[in-house]
């Protein structure tokens, strides 16, 4: 692909190795890309079209390639072990069966990498760790606006619930909320699914 | 039928890619026959075999639906760990086609000297397009399958070598994920692919492919899919395998009983399994499909085998078919371990223990295999069977 310009001498690649990262999620992308680039990796390249994935990685030609586990392209790079393949440098996969825990962690935190042959153990080690550390990062973040989110919708559910006590059984804000927590408590549920349940019926009722 | 007692089920992670050959896992588990065999069946969709494989090989999955390729691969140590791989059950044979763009047709129908269903003379007409295509210039054309250890992979390489095409060297075999196949071809990033159910169809309906063969006219006995586990965990839960193995048989042969077709095609369209139309799943299930934008429909009793002509007990003959290709293709090396490895990934002893059939299965394929050219296929012989194509990566 022309996008990317695939004349690369590259005499550092030991020093700073190029690291492709493909990922349809921009902000995870964007997330691990600079970690990379705090850890001291300056030459990294996002791809997130997949069109044409495999000749888009051999304009790049990468020493690394990390890709997300959601990303059913994953199979395409597959291809890129067998040896009738269109490629100048071998790639292989990280796979290390001495090291099958760092395997693990990296398929739990949902990400994979593939190495160009002959790149040295102990450095890709770093950049997976690395990897790992940003896409658990990436995971809680996004888990806690999942959460705030639902906080939101929950205490806009319980404030209308509140509404509907006050003006039919002329409470305070207070009160209204004490009645609702003491059921709640009474019938071992949470707030909000009581308050739920005042709404339905109040629209039942109307 | 249980040995375990009320209450004590056994918690499984099963994973599996949405194609309409894990129908027997799919319905096994729906409609209740593991958990009558003692079994808590946790069902994971997957995006690619990669995962499947590496979920499976690292104990994330006990079991899962796989590309019976990718089982021998596995245990081979082929292109990733070596993690022994076990398949007591076989959840399809064929269900691929061969499907290929217009303007593609129309040039092989236009070059096609006899038969255009039979896969010889398609290829031959396949090898007069190639030529042209390069005296005027063109890009070579463009075949999209799903995995390199694959039977997509190994069906389109063994159809096109016998007319004389090169799949390395005169055409572009290229790895795609089933659910882009589809839009490939619209945007003609590929002129054809071999994939299973329900994307050829997809295409045909969408008025921008036609199947050109099912793959069951190149090869009469294709092991597609298994079910698989680690060697390991099948020694240690004998028990527990048995069972999956029961319901996976009682499920199988639910499928195949025409009046269930309806049934079996509804539950394998929610969305959680396979997700598309019902009628689009049984026709696969019928091997009845539609094979060309106009509405031409084409029949074949061999189209999709879940379980009938005793398709679901593992035959190791066909695994030693598969390691051939992978064999004649450069992906392995050819040694007489190797195939006792390959052919022992194939468990009929734990099918027929299982099930309480007994062995042999009649079929119809005195082979085994049945493919359309090469001649009879013998594991016992597969340098002499090898040597017999011309075309081919084997040193």
């Amino acid at each position: 692909m022309s996008g990317f310009a695939g004349v690369s001498l590259r005499m550092a690649a030991e020093s700073s190795p190029k690291i492709a990262i493909i990922d349809e999620n921009p902000i995870r992308a964007a997330i691990l890309e600079e970690g990379l680039r705090e850890a001291g990796f300056s030459d990294v390249a996002h791809v997130g079209e997949m069109n044409n994935l495999l000749a888009r990685i051999y304009a790049l030609d990468p020493d690394v390639i990390l890709i997300d586990l959601e990303n059913p392209s994953r199979d395409i790079l597959e291809q890129m072990f067998q040896v009738s393949r269109a490629v100048r440098r071998p790639i292989a996969m990280f796979v290390d069966q001495s090291d099958s825990a760092s395997i693990q962690a990296s398929v739990d935190a949902g990400v994979s990498a593939y190495i160009v042959d002959g790149f040295r153990k102990e450095r890709i080690k770093s950049i997976i760790d690395l990897c790992i550390s940003r896409f658990n990062a990436f995971a809680r973040l996004q888990d806690e606006l999942e959460r705030t989110k639902n906080a939101l919708e929950e205490r806009k559910v319980i404030d209308r619930a509140k509404g509907i006590l006050m003006k039919h059984k002329s409470l305070s804000e207070d009160e209204a909320y004490v009645l609702m927590r003491s059921t709640a408590m009474r019938e071992k549920k949470k707030i909000v699914e009581i308050a739920q349940s005042i709404i339905t019926a109040s629209e039942l009722l109307k | 039928m249980t040995g375990r007692a009320q209450g004590t089920l056994m918690p499984l992670r099963i994973g599996f890619i949405p194609l309409v050959d894990a129908a027997a896992l799919l319905v096994a588990v729906d409609k209740g026959f593991t958990r009558e065999e003692g079994l808590d069946v946790t069902l994971i969709r997957e995006v690619s075999w990669s995962n499947v494989r590496d979920k499976l090989n690292l104990g994330l999955f006990d079991a899962a639906h796989l590309l019976a390729p990718v089982a021998i691969a596995s245990s081979l140590g082929l292109g990733h760990v070596k993690v022994p791989i076990v398949a007591p059950f076989n959840l399809g044979l064929n269900g691929n086609a061969i499907t290929v763009s217009p303007a593609l047709h129309a040039a092989i129908m236009g070059a096609v000297e006899g038969d255009p269903l039979d896969p010889l003379a398609t290829a031959k007409a396949l090898k007069r397009v190639v030529e042209a295509r390069r005296r005027s210039g063109a890009e070579p054309l463009v075949f999209g399958m799903t995995f390199p250890f694959s039977t997509h992979n190994y069906q389109l390489r063994f159809w096109m070598a016998a007319g004389g095409v090169d799949p390395d060297e005169d055409v572009r075999l290229v790895v795609l994920p089933p659910p882009y196949m589809v839009d490939s071809l619209a945007n003609r990033h590929v002129d054809a692919f071999c994939v299973g159910a329900p994307w050829n169809s997809v295409a045909v309906d969408l008025g921008i492919g036609h199947i050109l063969h099912f793959v069951s006219d190149i090869l009469a006995r294709a092991a597609e899919k298994v079910l698989a586990v680690r060697q390991p965990w099948a020694d240690k839960h004998g028990e527990a395998l048995a069972g999956l193995i029961r319901a996976h048989h009682r499920a199988a042969t639910f499928i195949e009983a025409p009046e269930h077709r309806a049934e079996a095609a509804a539950i394998l369209a929610k969305a959680e399994y396979i997700g598309v139309e019902a009628g689009v799943i049984q026709r696969t299930l019928d091997g009845r499909l539609k094979v060309s934008p106009g509405g031409e429909v084409r029949s074949s009793e061999r189209y999709l085998l879940v379980g009938r002509d005793g398709a679901a007990r593992p035959d190791p003959v066909q695994a030693a078919w598969l390691y051939a290709q992978m064999v004649r293709w450069g992906q392995a090396p050819l040694s007489d371990q190797s195939l006792q490895v390959a052919m022992a990934v194939f468990r009929p002893d734990l099918y027929d223990a299982a099930t309480g059939t007994s062995p042999p299965m009649q079929n119809s394929v005195a082979d085994g295999v049945g493919a359309f050219a090469g001649g009879p296929f013998d594991p016992a012989d597969i340098a002499a069977h090898l040597g017999s194509f011309p075309i081919r990566r084997q040193d």
